[in-house]
């Protein structure tokens, strides 16, 4: 069997997100890493190879990005992944999530996985939504939010996760695609070997056209969420900020602040 | 003309809020564009009866599918009929989970554009713009839709529940529901793991992140919202809920509560977007926390920047002193 992660490249948690106000894109120029969501998408994956819950043969990790993104494959691969497949393509840039998912459900489509795995969010475009979109092109049943996967006779999956009145239980049979949430699991870090032998694993870059893209459907201008100006949110007065050094201080002045509003 | 179609979520024969809300808006923007809001119900033996009182929110029509409840891609089936047979040029979703797995589903089926976590909706030329909050609230963008479809999901509590008095024709749909769809099934929907606490009544929350550090951390948020006394209770964020840590009936924010307290202290949470939505209508919102950079402190009215292990027990203690004084 096969499982394929979809993994991203975001801006790393250390810098300062921002747009680019000309284009309403990401300003992508600083430190970049593989989005923390989904090394428990890497990491569920391979809990479900290692515990011989399903037998996987192959755990292949697969992004859509620029040229850069190539380093979160090699983090991904270092987490355990077999392989990797990176979508690279000028006419992709700037793909709104409809796109995205069709865009990533093209190559998909030519792997063929049994289970397809990804994170519960972005860091950056925090959209939650790549999975069903995917899973809707792929024709294959799906979940979202998933915390704990259970394999039922290697063909089904016992999935559970929160959604609005409380915890879900639910049955899926495979091929699926699921996104996990980041209870699920506690990701590995990658033993030095694994980083060192990252670069070795394959590694397929793919464009638009060897993928079977349709390529007035991707990209920016031909996405159909268009972005169409930003403006600033109401201005919320500054909080009082208190470091703690002395912590009879901080308490006394947290105690005069919350009496002052009658709050004790 | 285009009219609006409305996912109404319902659960053991009540409609979920955010869904009624979104019903309120959509009739709101319907009126603005020269259309009308109608209503999508799908579920097991929904009655017009239940069905028809969407009519009170502002749809004028409501059609009522047999199917399976809690999984979206039967319900993405459900919408995508109706889009055919309908004249759609709009589909919205109130906050939540499940809206976003079908709005999203959606999008995909008919080519269509989708804007999440959407505050507000308006009107312009006849189309509609959606504005989403985008990198931790520090700026809002404006979405528009190419498609003759355009999606929109909305935040948590975005839109206010309006009473109209009025009442919808209720209409059958059968939907030939696709193969995959039926490939996942429902085994329990809305278990709810650990004790029934209530803390939307409460005037204090003390609530408890990941950064209590384990299941025995909450005694510290126990021991403070004792000290407070009165009315005060004990609440948690989803990393904790999931972990088993603290009942899920004590989750605030999108998949959990919404909470207007008059003083919210938080311990160890970083102040994810899905938490503050459930919150962010507290009077005074105090957080204890480690990191400077941590977002809450954005819409903290008292931040603390240290190490919760040291400031808790002392602030338990300095409140019962202040309470016998
Ligand atoms: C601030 C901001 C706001 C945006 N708002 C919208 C909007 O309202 N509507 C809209 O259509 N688009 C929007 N976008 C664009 C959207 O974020 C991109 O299309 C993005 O590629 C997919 O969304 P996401 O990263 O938010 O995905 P999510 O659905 O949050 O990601 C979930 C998972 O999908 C996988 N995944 C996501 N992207 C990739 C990828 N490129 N390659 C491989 N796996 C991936 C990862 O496993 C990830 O954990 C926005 C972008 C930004 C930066
Ligand atoms: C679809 C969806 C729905 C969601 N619904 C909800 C929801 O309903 N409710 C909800 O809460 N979340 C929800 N989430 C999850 C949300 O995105 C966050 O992951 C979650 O709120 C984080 O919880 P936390 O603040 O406890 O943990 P973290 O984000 O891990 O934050 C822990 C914080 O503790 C601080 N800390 C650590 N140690 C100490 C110390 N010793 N002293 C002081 N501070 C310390 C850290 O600096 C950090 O800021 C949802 C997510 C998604 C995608």
């Amino acid at each position: 069997m096969k499982i394929c992660v979809l993994v991203k490249e975001v801006p790393d948690a250390a810098v300062q997100k921002k747009i680019d106000p000309s284009t309403g894109r990401m300003d992508r120029s600083g430190e970049k890493n593989l989005n923390p969501y989904d090394t428990h998408a890497i990491e569920a994956a391979m809990q479900l190879k290692e515990s011989g819950a399903m037998a996987v043969d192959e755990v292949v990790a697969v992004t859509m990005g620029p040229d850069s993104a190539e380093r979160a494959l090699h983090k991904a691969v270092s987490l355990g992944a077999d392989r990797s497949i990176h979508l690279a393509d000028d006419s992709l840039a700037g793909s709104d999530v409809a796109a995205t998912g069709y865009a990533l459900s093209k190559v998909l489509e030519k792997e063929a996985p049994d289970l397809v795995l990804l994170g519960q969010q972005s860091d950056d475009g925090e959209c939650y939504t790549i999975g069903a979109v995917v899973a809707d092109h792929l024709e294959f049943p799906s979940l979202t939010q998933v915390i704990k996967i259970d394999v039922e006779g290697g063909t089904k999956l016992r999935a559970e996760r929160q959604a609005e009145y409380g915890y879900d239980t639910v049955e899926i049979n495979l091929p699926a695609v699921i996104s996990v949430g980041d209870a699920i699991n506690e990701p590995r870090y990658p033993s030095l070997k694994a980083i060192m032998g990252a670069k070795k694993k394959p590694l397929d870059k793919v464009s638009a056209a060897d993928s079977g893209i349709d390529a007035a459907k991707v990209g920016g201008d031909n996405s159909a969420a268009q972005w169409t100006g930003s403006s600033e949110p109401p201005k919320k007065e500054a909080g009082r900020i208190i470091e703690d050094e002395d912590t009879a201080e901080t308490v006394d002045q947290i105690v005069a602040w919350l009496d002052e509003r009658k709050l004790i | 003309m285009a009219n609006i179609l409305v996912y109404a979520l319902q659960y053991e024969g009540a409609f979920n809020k955010n869904s009624l809300g979104a019903v309120s808006e959509a009739a709101k923007l319907a009126a603005e564009i020269g259309g009308e809001a109608h209503a999508i119900v799908v579920g097991q033996g929904v009655s017009d009866d239940l069905a028809g009182t969407l009519g009170n929110y502002g749809a004028t029509k409501v059609l009522n599918v047999e199917g399976p409840e809690g999984l979206a891609q039967p319900v993405v089936d459900a919408m995508a009929a109706a889009v055919a047979a309908g004249d759609y040029g709009y589909a919205i979703f109130g906050g939540g989970l499940l809206g976003f797995e079908v709005g999203a589903g959606l999008a995909a089926r008919l080519d269509a554009g989708v804007a999440m976590e959407i505050t507000a909706v308006r009107a312009d030329g006849g189309k509609l713009v959606a504005e989403r909050p985008i990198l931790g609230d520090s700026a809002i963008s404006q979405i528009s839709f190419r498609s003759d479809v355009g999606i929109i999901i909305s935040r948590l509590n975005a839109f206010e529940i309006k009473e109209t008095g009025g009442t919808a024709a209720v209409e059958s749909l059968s939907v030939e529901f696709s193969p995959f769809s039926g490939q996942a099934t429902m085994i329990t929907r809305g278990e709810q793991r650990g004790a029934d606490v209530d803390i939307e009544g409460a005037d204090v929350l003390i609530a408890g992140g990941r950064g209590l550090g384990a299941e025995e951390g909450f005694e510290l948020c126990e021991a403070l919202a004792t000290a407070f006394g009165g009315n005060s209770a004990v609440a948690a964020t989803r990393a904790v809920v999931d972990a088993g840590w603290f009942p899920y009936a004590g989750q605030i924010g999108q998949t959990g509560k919404t909470v207007a307290p008059k003083l919210y202290l938080a311990a160890g949470i970083s102040g994810a977007i899905q938490h503050k939505v459930g919150m962010q209508g507290a009077e005074n919102i105090v957080a204890i926390n480690k990191d400077a950079n941590a977002p809450i402190f954005e819409f903290s009215d008292l931040g603390i920047v240290g190490d919760l292990n040291k400031i808790m027990p002392k602030l338990t203690e300095a409140v019962k002193a202040k309470k016998g004084a």
